[in-house]
C-alpha cells in the first residue's frame, strides 16, 4: 500500500455534484482528483474530491463561487 | 427507401453517435458505481450531456437534468409525481398519448381534467384557457408541436397564462428538443420532457426531463442509485432522486454525440433544412386535386412535418402504396393522438404523415411529392 499523507477531501451527496466539482476543478486548474470515499468520513456519494492540503483555500473558494454541492470538507491522513 | 417518418424516430443518426454508442460499450463502467477510470468515463459523459441540455433549455441547474428512457417515461414521472387527486388540469386537444393516457389515470383517480379544443382545422384557441380555470388549476400540461399536424403551440402565451394564475407549466417537447429554441426561463416552464431519438437526432432508450429549480417531483421509481446506500427512502437529491437503477450511459453517449453534431452543425441550420424541405412538399402537394392537408401552415415556423389524406382513401392503404410502391416510409393511423384526429374529423380514416430530418433531400422530397400525385390522380379516375 502506498504511504498515507494528509489530503484535502471534498465530499458529496450525489455523482453529478462530485462530476460538477471534477469539471470546475479542471476549468480552474486546481489539483486533485476523484477517489472512493474513505472510511474516514461519511458521505452520500461514493466518491470525493481529493487534492494537496494546501489546495483547501482555493477549493473551498471554488464551492462557493461555483455553487458546487459539496457535502462537507474534511483534512484526514489517508 | 426515402424515409420520412423523422417524426416517429429519426434516421439516420448523424455522424458520430453509431461510434460514440459502440466506444461505450466497449469502454464505459457504470456511472456513479466505483471511482475507477472506466466508471468516471461513464459519469463524466453523463453530467457533460446534463449541462448541455440544461444550457439548450436555458436551465441553470445541469443537474435538474434527469434521465430516463424516453419521453413517456419522463412525462409519467412528472404528471405522476406533481399532480394527482383533488388538482385540476388543463391541457390540450393535441396532445399525444404519452401524455393523454398519464392524465386519464389520474383523472380516474379523481384528478380534475380539462383540454383546450382544437378547431375543424387542429388550430387552439388560447383565449379558452381562462375558461378552463378552476379554483384548485394546479398545472397547464402541453406539447410543443403537434406529433400529427406539426402545428406549434404559443409558448409566450401559454407561459404568460401560467404565470399570470401561478400553475405549473410541464411541456412536452417531444418534436422539438433540440432544433427548435425551448427557453424555460423566457416561457416559463417548470419541466421539460424530451427524448432523445426524434429531434435530438440520438439513439432511443435516451430522454429524460428538465426541471426548474424548486420543482417538488416526487419519484416514480426508488432503487438502486450508487448514493447514500444506508438510507431507507430514495434520496432527495437531484438528480439522484428522480433516477433509481443503472442509467444509459452507452445511449446517452450516443445522444452526447449527436448533441455535438446538431451544435457543431447549427441547430438553427438543422431547423432550417427541415423545415425547409417540409415546406417545399406541402407548396407541391397542398393544391392537388383531392389531397387535403391538415394544419396551420400560414404560421412562419412549425415542425418539419406535414400530414394529408387523398379523397377517401384509407390511410394505411395509401402509406403502404407509398412503401411498396415507391420506397417511401411515412406513418399512416392516429399516430397517438386521439384528440386531434376527432377534432379533423380523421378518427376514422386516420392520415397519412410524412415528416423530415436532417439527412433528408431536396431530390427525396420532390420524389414523395411526386407519389403523392400520382396516387392522387389514379385516387379521380
Amino acid at each position: 500500500m502506498r504511504e498515507r499523507t494528509e489530503r484535502c477531501v471534498v465530499t458529496f451527496r450525489t455523482t453529478a455534484g462530485a462530476m460538477a466539482m471534477e469539471g470546475a476543478c479542471r476549468e480552474a486548474g486546481l489539483p486533485g482528483r476523484l477517489i472512493p470515499v474513505p472510511r474516514a468520513v461519511t458521505a452520500g456519494c461514493g466518491m470525493c474530491w481529493a487534492a494537496p492540503p494546501e489546495a483547501r483555500r482555493a477549493l473551498e473558494e471554488l464551492v462557493v463561487k461555483k455553487h458546487l454541492d459539496a457535502d462537507g470538507i474534511y483534512a484526514i491522513i489517508i | 427507401m426515402i424515409y420520412l417518418d423523422n417524426a416517429a424516430t429519426t434516421r439516420p443518426k448523424p455522424p458520430g453517435v453509431t461510434e460514440a454508442v459502440s466506444e461505450a460499450m466497449q469502454s464505459y463502467g457504470n456511472s456513479g458505481r466505483g471511482v475507477h477510470e472506466d466508471a468516471l468515463s461513464a459519469a463524466r459523459t453523463v453530467y457533460g450531456v446534463r449541462q448541455k441540455l440544461a444550457e439548450w433549455f436555458g436551465c441553470p441547474r445541469a443537474d435538474h437534468v434527469a434521465f430516463a428512457p424516453n419521453s413517456t417515461a419522463a412525462l409519467n414521472i412528472v404528471i405522476g409525481g406533481l399532480l394527482g387527486p383533488g388538482d385540476h388540469v388543463i391541457s390540450t386537444d393535441w396532445e399525444h398519448n404519452s401524455v393523454l393516457r398519464p392524465l386519464y389515470r389520474l383523472r380516474d383517480r379523481g384528478m380534475g381534467l380539462d383540454f383546450l379544443p382544437a378547431d375543424r382545422q387542429g388550430r387552439l384557441d388560447y383565449g379558452g384557457l381562462e375558461g378552463l380555470l378552476r379554483p384548485h388549476t394546479k398545472a397547464v400540461v402541453c406539447t410543443h408541436a403537434s406529433n400529427l399536424t406539426g402545428d406549434l403551440a404559443d409558448l409566450a402565451r401559454v407561459g404568460a397564462f401560467a404565470r399570470a394564475h401561478r400553475l405549473l407549466f410541464i411541456l412536452d417537447a417531444s418534436q422539438t428538443a433540440g432544433t427548435f429554441p425551448i427557453d424555460m426561463e423566457a416561457r416559463n416552464i417548470d419541466v421539460v420532457c424530451f427524448t432523445g431519438h426524434k429531434s435530438l437526432l440520438g439513439p432511443q432508450g435516451t430522454g429524460g426531463l428538465c426541471v426548474r429549480e424548486g420543482v417538488d417531483i416526487r419519484p416514480c421509481l426508488v432503487g438502486g442509485t450508487g448514493v447514500q446506500s444506508f438510507l431507507e427512502s430514495q434520496p432527495e437529491e437531484w438528480p439522484t432522486r428522480l433516477e433509481a437503477g443503472t442509467l444509459n450511459s452507452h445511449g446517452i453517449a450516443g445522444l452526447g454525440a449527436a448533441l455535438e453534431y446538431l451544435e457543431r452543425t447549427g441547430r438553427d441550420a438543422v431547423r432550417a433544412h427541415e423545415c425547409g424541405l417540409a415546406r417545399r412538399f406541402y407548396e407541391a402537394v397542398r393544391g392537388l386535386p383531392g389531397v387535403k392537408v391538415y394544419g396551420d401552415f400560414s404560421a412562419a415556423e412549425r415542425a418539419p412535418i406535414v400530414t394529408l389524406n387523398i379523397g377517401g382513401l384509407d390511410s394505411s392503404e395509401v402509406s403502404d402504396e407509398l412503401a411498396e410502391r415507391f420506397g417511401i416510409a411515412t406513418r399512416p393511423g392516429a399516430h397517438c393522438a386521439p384528440r386531434l384526429h376527432r377534432a379533423l374529423g380523421t378518427a376514422e380514416q386516420g392520415a397519412v404523415r410524412f415528416s423530415w430530418g436532417w439527412a433528408n433531400t431536396e431530390e427525396e422530397t420532390d420524389a414523395a411529392a411526386e407519389a403523392v400525385c400520382v396516387l392522387a390522380a389514379e385516387a379521380r379516375r
